[in-house]
């Protein structure tokens, strides 16, 4: 009777096949002042793989998703994405280029809906300008309806319909996770960075929200990097782990061969530098 | 026995011809093709399916199950949360002859196990991925299981297709043989006319408190003339609409949203999820509604905590205008004589305060609004009658297809479940269980003759297992369990629950434990509600350290003491009820905890062990002391153990003369 929709991958978007290397990162290193966050760090994600960021606190997790989003500028190393060379990277550049993220602390705007939240994340897309969307006529209405269609199938997927018109400012905080992730699912992101996206939440939030990341990397074609504490998680999750400490990378590679590395044990054990 | 008929006639119609559910759909797609006939809420948006385009569904849904070798007698399980693709699997089975057994969607593998073991169920047709998982999971256990089907088909690209098949696969099956095959239509045509209404249309598992769940075979002439005499009782037609949302598996969806909805042709709303039923409640606005008590009273504490956020002058209209509707309300619904100051004040409390809050609740259009399953607290029926919502209660069985009692517009009153329904009979046995014969009572329970022969007698009296009275007013009141009636020394009958339950819906008494079987009188254990008598305590300016200090202040005794009378007064105008006014009470020192063992985990009352546990005090009520000394044991939330001490007083109540009754309009034998 209705129409059977999964979420659509985007045809076309990208010239990387997948398992080719979707961003790479060679020799980056980045300081504030004499605080050197990191120091010479490289490693890439490949096309279609869950990517785990994992590494103790302090260790520069979070400045290297904001190195690859374009918010902090490495003051050395080359940073490749899609296969060109990024230079003078600007945050909204990259999400016009199709790098989506959510955040360690939830960044939602409060007053909002679940709803108009989601719907921002559509704005890149919106071709109009604010005069006719302002009339609500013709082509505008109709980008609209589409762009409506669009969120109306992540809510659908994400199971927030019964809160589409709520503040988010009243929700629990892990659905408030969950519709971040939404608002960054509505770019249709090619690279899509979750920072700690099941911090604070219940074993059963943390399961659903498993069942989510493993969803969207299949059926909306996405790549994912994601900075997760907790090892079950990641080792369930990810495809390869890479695993810093001090700013520096300690580790690269499986799940299962980084967890057996002596390096990283003593990274989360405390070893004396 | 006393026993009471319906006094309805029913004025039979042409349309009465029709005796099957599949040949009710084929009447709405040519005399109400265009109209809708059901909706869903998708992707934000309603989705309307007109009678004709459901007829189009079904079609294909049902040829296509021809084409995966369903045959004429063979059960079909269905589970899933309310979807329009499986209220059409209802019809498209029973076009072939097949049987729907619909099973509770939040079921465990386990229980689901065992129905469709039972049932032998061929295919299974399932909502989404969660209920494909459980199938799979026991299907090792099911032989005859042959196919699932499935209508949502996210998460379940990277499954075994082997016996698994997309919803709209099977139906794309079904065109192809429509359009491959001149002839299919016509045969599918004559299939429906088969079908008679003796026929088994449906087969539901009650849920069973005791014991495994039972297979209630119903016919088409159980749920057609039932759903018929339904609608003729509250005028229902094609311009109705319903919300779906409670379980697909229990007997009153299926008979209204499926059996009354095809009979009526109305519209069947199915939301969007199972929580967003208030807002699409909203957004629809039923006209004719249907929830158990502790639905409104959810909506109800949800409006009054809602009104506390709310301004100072907001809250205080509302405050205002709900006490005068508290005060005519109901009278102006009963199309009472209400006086010209009370009309214009709740007129205009309508257009402020009532219009608007129907709105929000989603009830602006309800005509129609029942409730049953289980006794409604007085206060709360007042509030919706008072709002101008015209709430009732009913009464019903899987095994009658629902009907067995209902309230008449007109003469609705909170403590009774009404009169026989159309073409209902009903007599009290002397035992106090309540029987019934109606054209909804049910062929068999599958696979099981001897629960067969246990309920239902060759003359097709069924027992309820309910034991009841009719009152002066011709209406009938549920008591207890029957097992559970007992008798006092003088011959009485002595219902406990019904006891309980009255005192409880005070909101003062928190939980109550009536004795009296085999006694002379009948008396009670009362445990007073910390919540509502504190708050009590605190405007009184009442000083108390502990539960059991508040429990025992004399002030407390007299506020208890008052309700109990109020209630003695109300049963001695019961004349089957008036011998079990209560002679004597306690108030209990410690509250009734599941952790002592005293309530059960869903916090029912434990009786015996109760009485067992409490012994010295019940033999105290009895042997005419005034105080009695106890030491009770008590867990502490946190698993430790200790004892509460204390000396308890025992009040004397004293009885109300039974009021004569006035003689039952048509009592008969």
């Amino acid at each position: 009777m209705k129409a059977d929709v999964e979420p659509r991958p985007v045809p076309g978007r990208s010239s990387v096949a997948p398992g080719d290397v979707l961003l790479s990162l060679e020799h980056v290193s980045l300081s504030f002042g004499g605080v050197k966050a990191l120091r010479d760090v490289s490693f890439d994600i490949r096309k279609g793989e869950i990517r785990a960021i994992i590494g103790p606190n302090g260790a520069g997790k979070t400045s290297m998703l904001n190195v690859i989003n374009g918010f902090y500028h490495p003051q050395e190393g080359v940073i490749t994405f899609k296969g060109k060379r990024r230079h003078d990277m600007r945050p909204y550049l990259a999400a016009s280029q199709g790098i989506a993220r959510t955040f360690q602390n939830v960044a939602l705007f409060k007053g909002m809906s679940t709803l108009d939240n989601i719907m921002t994340g559509r704005t890149l897309k919106m071709r109009r300008g604010i005069l006719s969307h302002m009339l609500h006529w013709g082509p505008a209405q109709r980008e609209e309806i589409r762009h409506r269609e669009a969120v109306e199938r992540i809510i659908d997927f994400l199971e927030i319909a019964h809160i589409r018109k709520v503040p988010v400012g009243k929700l629990p905080y892990g659905l408030q996770k969950r519709v971040e992730l939404g608002r960054a699912l509505a770019m249709e992101p090619e690279l899509l960075l979750l920072d700690e996206p099941m911090a604070g939440m219940n074993l059963e939030e943390k399961q659903d929200m498993s069942r989510f990341i493993l969803t969207v990397k299949d059926t909306f074609d996405t790549t994912i990097a994601l900075i997760e504490h907790d090892m079950g998680v990641v080792m369930d999750l990810s495809d390869r782990v890479v695993v810093l400490d001090y700013g520096r990378k300690i580790a690269d590679g499986s799940p299962a061969a980084v967890q057996g590395d002596q390096a990283v044990i003593d990274a989360y054990l405390g070893v004396a530098h | 026995m006393t026993s009471m008929r319906a006094s309805q006639t029913v004025a039979p119609t042409g349309d009465d011809a029709l005796d099957t559910l599949p040949k009710l759909l084929l009447r709405n797609a040519t005399r109400h093709g265009q109209r809708p006939a059901i909706r869903h809420k998708d992707f934000g948006i309603w989705q309307t399916w007109t009678w004709e385009q459901l007829l189009d569904e079904v079609r294909a849904l049902s040829i296509g199950l021809r084409k995966l070798d369903l045959k004429r007698g063979d059960t079909v399980a269905i589970i899933g949360d309310n979807r329009p693709r499986l209220y059409a699997t209802f019809a498209a089975l029973q076009c072939l002859g097949a049987i729907p057994v619909p099973v509770y969607q939040d079921s465990v593998a386990e229980e689901m196990a065992y129905v469709l073991e039972h049932a032998e169920v061929k295919i299974a047709v399932v909502e989404d991925q969660e209920q494909v998982d459980k199938v799979v999971s026991i299907a090792d256990r099911l032989p005859q299981l042959k196919k699932i089907i499935y209508d949502d088909p996210r998460g379940l690209k990277e499954y075994d297709a082997n016996n698994l098949h997309a919803f709209a696969d099977v139906q794309k099956l079904g065109r192809e043989e429509i359009g491959a095959n001149r002839g299919a239509e016509g045969w599918w045509l004559d299939e429906i006319g088969k079908g008679q209404g003796a026929d088994v249309s449906v087969m539901l598992y009650t849920s069973g408190t005791t014991g495994r769940p039972k297979g209630v075979m119903l016919t088409h002439a159980n749920i057609v003339i039932s759903a018929r005499n339904g609608n003729r009782f509250d005028g229902f037609g094609p311009d109705d609409t319903l919300l779906a949302y409670l379980p697909m598996a229990w007997v009153g969806d299926h008979l209204f949203s499926y059996g009354q909805a095809y009979a009526a042709a109305m519209c069947v709303c199915c939301p969007e999820s199972p929580e967003t039923v208030v807002e699409d409640r909203r957004e629809i606005g039923p006209t004719y509604f249907f929830a158990p008590p502790r639905v409104f009273e959810n909506l109800l504490t949800q409006i009054m905590v809602r009104m506390e956020d709310a301004g100072a002058l907001k809250r205080r209209m509302f405050h205002a205008f709900l006490r005068v509707a508290q005060r005519c309300g109901e009278d102006i619904l009963n199309g009472k004589r209400v006086g010209g100051a009370n009309r214009l004040l709740y007129a205009l409390g309508n257009f402020l305060v009532y219009a608007p809050l129907r709105n929000r609740m989603g009830f602006s259009r309800t005509r129609v609004a029942y409730t049953a399953g289980e006794a409604i607290g007085p206060e709360l029926f007042r509030f919706y009658r008072a709002l101008g919502i015209n709430l009732k209660q009913l009464y019903g069985q899987t095994e009658a297809s629902v009907y067995i009692t209902l309230q008449p517009d007109g003469e609705v009153f909170s403590d009774s479940v009404g009169k026989p329904g159309p073409e209902v009979e009903i007599k009290i046995a002397d035992s106090g269980e309540v029987l019934f014969r109606s054209p909804g009572v049910f062929l068999k329970y599958y696979k099981n003759e001897e629960a067969t022969h246990a309920t239902k007698s060759p003359e097709g009296w069924v027992h309820t297992g309910d034991a009841g009275f009719f009152d002066q007013r011709g209406h009938l009141k549920i008591i207890d369990r029957a097992k559970d009636v007992g008798r006092l020394n003088n011959g009485a009958l002595f219902a406990p629950k019904y006891l309980e339950n009255r005192l409880k819906f005070y909101p003062e008494v928190r939980e109550a434990v009536a004795f009296g079987q085999g006694e002379d009188f009948a008396t009670m254990l009362v445990n007073i509600d910390l919540v509502s008598v504190g708050n009590w305590a605190e405007r009184h300016g009442v000083a108390y350290a502990s539960y059991q200090e508040l429990a025992a202040h004399p002030q407390v005794s007299e506020i208890v003491r008052a309700r109990v009378d109020e209630m003695n007064k109300a049963l001695a105008e019961e004349p089957q009820m008036a011998a079990s006014q209560i002679k004597r009470f306690l108030i209990l020192h410690k509250e009734l905890d599941a952790d002592d063992g005293e309530l059960t985990r869903t916090l029912k009352v434990r009786r015996s062990f109760i009485g067992e546990r409490y012994a010295p005090l019940i033999k105290a009520l009895y042997d005419g002391s005034r105080v009695c000394q106890v030491a009770t044991e008590m867990t502490f939330e946190d698993g430790r153990k200790g004892v509460v001490e204390g000396e308890i007083a025992i009040i004397d109540m004293a009885v109300h003369p039974a009021r004569a009754p006035q003689p039952l309009r048509e009592a008969a034998e």
